[in-house]
């Protein structure tokens, strides 16, 4: 069975699956349920400036019949006083010795205050300190939370701040809500943070009320931009660890990244970790189904890590970050076409149609007698499950024409019908860096690109 | 007050066997559906409605374009929602069938229709007048829905009708348990929103003459269904109840219903489970189906048949009656005799043979007779040409008097009669006689 258990920084804990900073973690006694359940670790909700909370709080946005692909909230850290956050935090760590508690603070922009309150935390026995750089509403406003996150330079000054007095590793934590995640990475790395971590939740308003025109979530008639997290904003969330994992200087820090951002099941976190993350943390997955889908998160992670041979994690983080690149490498001749499986097809069509109205047309209706047919072809007379089904057109690719584009894959519903085939190349293998690099004006002037076409036997349908 | 209780009781046993979905249930089921290009649903629907485009109206909250997609090609999606028999249609051809469940396809219609009924929205209003007139003689599904169709385009329809009511066996002759009154009323109502004049108590032959409609009326739709119960021609035929009888006073007059203890039901097919399903419901202790052929001939549609087992209602197969037995005035059993099935007949089934020494009785206080009904006889009547005795129409739905179309039960020569083609034969009969009445200025 897989070893599960990380060391993070220094920080160690029984497996990779900590709380989120946010209300799952708001108080000695969940946290302690939650570790209960077989949580990791988990990073307590920021604590730090006084705070006044609103109501309504959380926004959802739910779609086809699923409900909360992703949440948004206008909560603001912490409204317990202090001393009560530092009492539980210190009572939970003394009941809880073998798992990670990591304490996210957030105060104004003053040395001394930042002192005041890494000193606290540090006396409480936590593993840990997480710095909220991203909350992106209510404490921005304020010049905390993504304030710092936004400008590197002020993320490497008061990183530097905390850095002068901590004595426990110090992750710092990014907001997305820029434009390159690189540079206050950059800037954790060089006022000497421990870790990084991310990503916070995204700047968004949910939706609007048809019935009364009001923002959701209403706070009073009014409502705006909340943190958006979730099972949707997982890709953006990949795309930002990867960014770091591929940029020579925050990889050369060598600091090592704790990812989250929509994590719903162990296959989530698994490409987490895949991407460069060693340790992940979990909140709207939570928020949505409790404390107790730790147990899958660990039971399936341990289960694919044995089923593909990774002994502990370590072995699994970044092993698939190698082959993040970019357009300007890929290979433009390597080709695949979309073949349908006619024995699972249920014949729903929506390949045919996605190909036809908004690809590259080149999936036909077949009928019965091997005749092609357009769709909407049969008698209006004609009715009947049995007539409906037996007369029913086959959906078939002209693999000559299909350019891969793998959108018929993408809609189709049922598990392996359609698949994409690898096939030879009809060109030498070539990047667009290469042709850039050695033949600039093909990329540069459309005849010099149509007579390297041409040349190549590139026809584009 | 027992009485009274006793009748809620009965109306309750009654009353629409599956609940309207709710909310919730409408917004997944409706989520479920793949949207299917050029969907195997509609293609099996008679009517042909567009399914995934109805269904996903209601998965983004557009249920008055849900409702309108269905009202465009089926003015009777309410009825058609509940007596469908769905698992041959829509919901037999749904690609998730095979090996998923398919669609609540006829469930999410009617949640659709009742949104529909519920708000007293319609989407069609009379358009400008045509000046054309046309009679339309039943108001069964297949005289509404012609009428409703000619109405929708501007003509004045005018819609005679037999019994005091509108809405045909919708009405009178499926079980409340299906179909309740209220439902089949409502859309004759809805109808006669359209414009649509309906005299009520006019039958053809009777108190009106086809000629007359032909001089006062450009064209003439017959909806006029099909005949009585058929005569079994067996001594003591008169102490056996008519089936469409049994259903109409259990829907209308429930309250006058007498159900019999141990209760013989002759037939297999939908009407005869209907009565079967009414006698058990209403507390018989037993309920015999009697079949001259077997399960594999049986007319009823193969869930109907699920349905009645589950009921707890028996059969008795291969059995044919041949005499009440009356005992001081009472019905007492049904004599019968036990068949064989020989070679195929003209309907294509293997004809059924007495077998000689079988006879015996069935013990029985009630029996109900439900084996089909007479062809249609205002046909001859009327000097129509027939097939097969049924009234014989072009493709175009014209019989053989210019001008005097016809539709639903009473031409339904082949295949299986049923309300949704009777809604679409009205549909494109309409189609056929807006046409002629166009191009005839």
């Amino acid at each position: 069975m897989a070893d599960l258990s990380i060391n993070f920084a220094g920080i160690k804990s029984p497996n990779p699956f900590w709380l989120a900073s946010a209300p799952p973690s708001n108080s000695g006694r969940q946290v302690h349920r939650a570790f209960e359940a077989g949580w990791g670790g988990a990073v307590w909700k920021t604590i730090g400036a006084p705070v006044l909370n609103v109501s309504n709080r959380y926004g959802a946005w739910h779609y086809g019949g699923q409900k909360m692909l992703a949440i948004n909230n206008v909560e603001l850290i912490s409204d317990r006083p202090l001393e009560v956050n530092l009492r539980e935090i210190k009572e939970v760590k003394r009941a809880w010795p073998d798992r990670a508690v990591i304490v996210s603070a957030m105060v104004e922009s003053k040395p001394e205050t930042w002192h005041d309150i890494i000193r606290q935390i540090q006396d409480t026995g936590a593993d840990g300190i997480e710095l909220n750089y991203g909350c992106p509403h209510g404490m921005s406003e304020r010049g905390m939370g993504s304030a710092v996150g936004q400008v590197p330079e002020y993320c490497e000054q008061i990183t530097g701040w905390v850095m002068e007095v901590a004595k426990i590793p110090v992750i710092v934590k990014l907001t997305p809500n820029i434009s390159d995640i690189v540079m206050p990475a950059r800037a954790a790395a060089a006022a000497g943070a421990s870790a990084i971590s991310l990503i916070n939740t995204i700047n968004s308003i949910i939706g609007i009320d048809l019935n009364t025109l009001e923002i959701t979530p209403n706070i009073g008639g009014k409502g705006g931009h909340g943190g958006y997290a979730g099972p949707a904003v997982k890709p953006i969330a990949l795309n930002m660890l990867a960014a770091l994992g591929r940029d020579s200087v925050v990889s050369g820090s060598k600091l090592p990244i704790s990812g989250m951002g929509g994590i719903t099941t162990w296959g989530d976190a698994a490409e987490f970790l895949l991407l460069g993350a060693s340790s992940l943390q979990v909140c709207t997955a939570v928020m949505h189904y409790g404390f107790r889908i730790v147990e899958d998160l660990c039971d399936g992670l341990s289960n694919w890590m044995d089923e593909k041979g990774f002994p502990k994690i370590s072995e699994v983080v970044a092993k698939s970050l190698p082959r993040v690149s970019d357009f300007n490498n890929f290979d433009l001749s390597f080709r695949a076409v979309a073949r349908i499986d006619q024995q699972k097809c249920v014949r729903c069509n929506l390949c045919y149609v996605a190909c036809n109205d908004t690809a590259h047309q080149c999936i036909d209706l077949v009928a019965k007698d091997g005749s092609l047919v357009p769709p909407h072809s049969y008698d209006l007379r004609s009715n009947g499950k049995e007539h409906a089904i037996g007369t029913r057109a086959s959906v078939r690719v002209r693999e000559e024409d299909c350019v891969g584009c793998r959108l018929c894959y993408n809609v189709c519903p049922v598990e392996g019908c359609i698949e994409m085939l690898e096939e030879a190349p009809l060109q030498p293998s070539v990047t667009w860096k290469e042709i850039s690099d050695s033949q600039r004006d093909v990329t540069e002037d459309w005849e010099k690109m149509q007579r390297y076409r041409d040349k190549m036997g590139i026809h584009i349908h | 007050m027992a009485e009274t209780s006793q009748g809620i009781l009965r109306a309750a046993a009654l009353s629409e066997l599956l609940p309207p979905l709710t909310a919730h249930e409408a917004a997944v089921e409706s989520a479920r559906c793949l949207m299917c290009y050029d969907a195997p649903c509609t293609h099996a629907c008679p009517t042909h409605i567009d399914i995934p485009k109805f269904i996903k109206k209601i998965a983004s909250r557009n249920l008055r374009g849900s409702a309108r997609t269905i009202f465009e090609s089926n003015l009777l999606g309410a009825t058609c929602a509940r007596v469908c028999p769905v698992q041959e249609l829509c919901e037999g051809a749904c690609v998730l069938g095979a090996e998923h469940k398919p669609i609540a396809i006829g469930r999410l219609q009617r949640y659709a229709m009742d949104f529909a009924y519920d708000e007293g929205w319609m989407p069609f209003s009379p358009p400008r007048s045509t000046g054309k007139k046309v009679a339309v003689v039943g108001a069964g599904p297949a005289g509404l829905s012609c009428a409703g169709e000619l109405a929708k385009r501007g003509h004045h329809v005018t819609l005679f009708e037999k019994r005091d009511m509108g809405g045909g066996l919708s009405t009178y002759g499926i079980i409340g348990l299906r179909e309740p009154v209220e439902v089949a009323l409502a859309e004759v109502a809805m109808l006669a929103k359209l414009g649509i004049r309906i005299e009520a108590g006019k039958e053809l032959g009777t108190n009106l003459a086809l000629a007359e409609l032909q001089k006062d009326f450009h064209a003439v739709f017959l909806g006029v269904g099909l005949g009585v119960t058929t005569t079994l021609g067996i001594p003591g035929e008169e102490y056996i109840l008519d089936g469409l009888e049994y259903i109409e006073q259990s829907k209308l007059n429930l309250h006058t219903l007498i159900v019999g203890k141990n209760v013989v039901v002759i037939g297999a097919g939908n009407t005869a489970i209907d009565c079967a399903t009414i006698a058990k419901r209403l507390r018989a202790d037993l309920v015999t189906m009697v079949y001259r052929r077997s399960e594999k001939e049986m007319t009823a549609y193969a869930h109907e048949y699920e349905f009645i087992k589950r009921e707890g209602v028996r059969f008795s197969f291969l059995t044919q009656p041949v005499a009440v037995r009356v005992d001081h005035g009472k019905v007492t059993a049904l004599k019968c005799v036990g068949m064989s099935l020989g070679s195929l007949d003209a309907s294509g089934r293997p004809a059924p043979q007495p077998l000689p020494g079988s006879e015996f009785e069935l013990p029985a206080d009630q029996i109900v007779k439900a084996t089909g009904q007479e062809k249609p006889s205002l046909a001859s009547v009327l000097k129509l040409r027939t097939a097969k005795g049924f009234i014989e129409t072009s493709d175009q739905f014209e019989t053989s008097l210019t001008g005097v179309y016809a539709g639903g039960d009473c031409i339904r020569a082949r295949g299986a009669a049923s309300t949704v083609m009777a809604v679409q034969d009205g549909k494109l009969a309409a189609r056929s006689i807006h046409e002629r009445l166009v191009a005839h200025g």
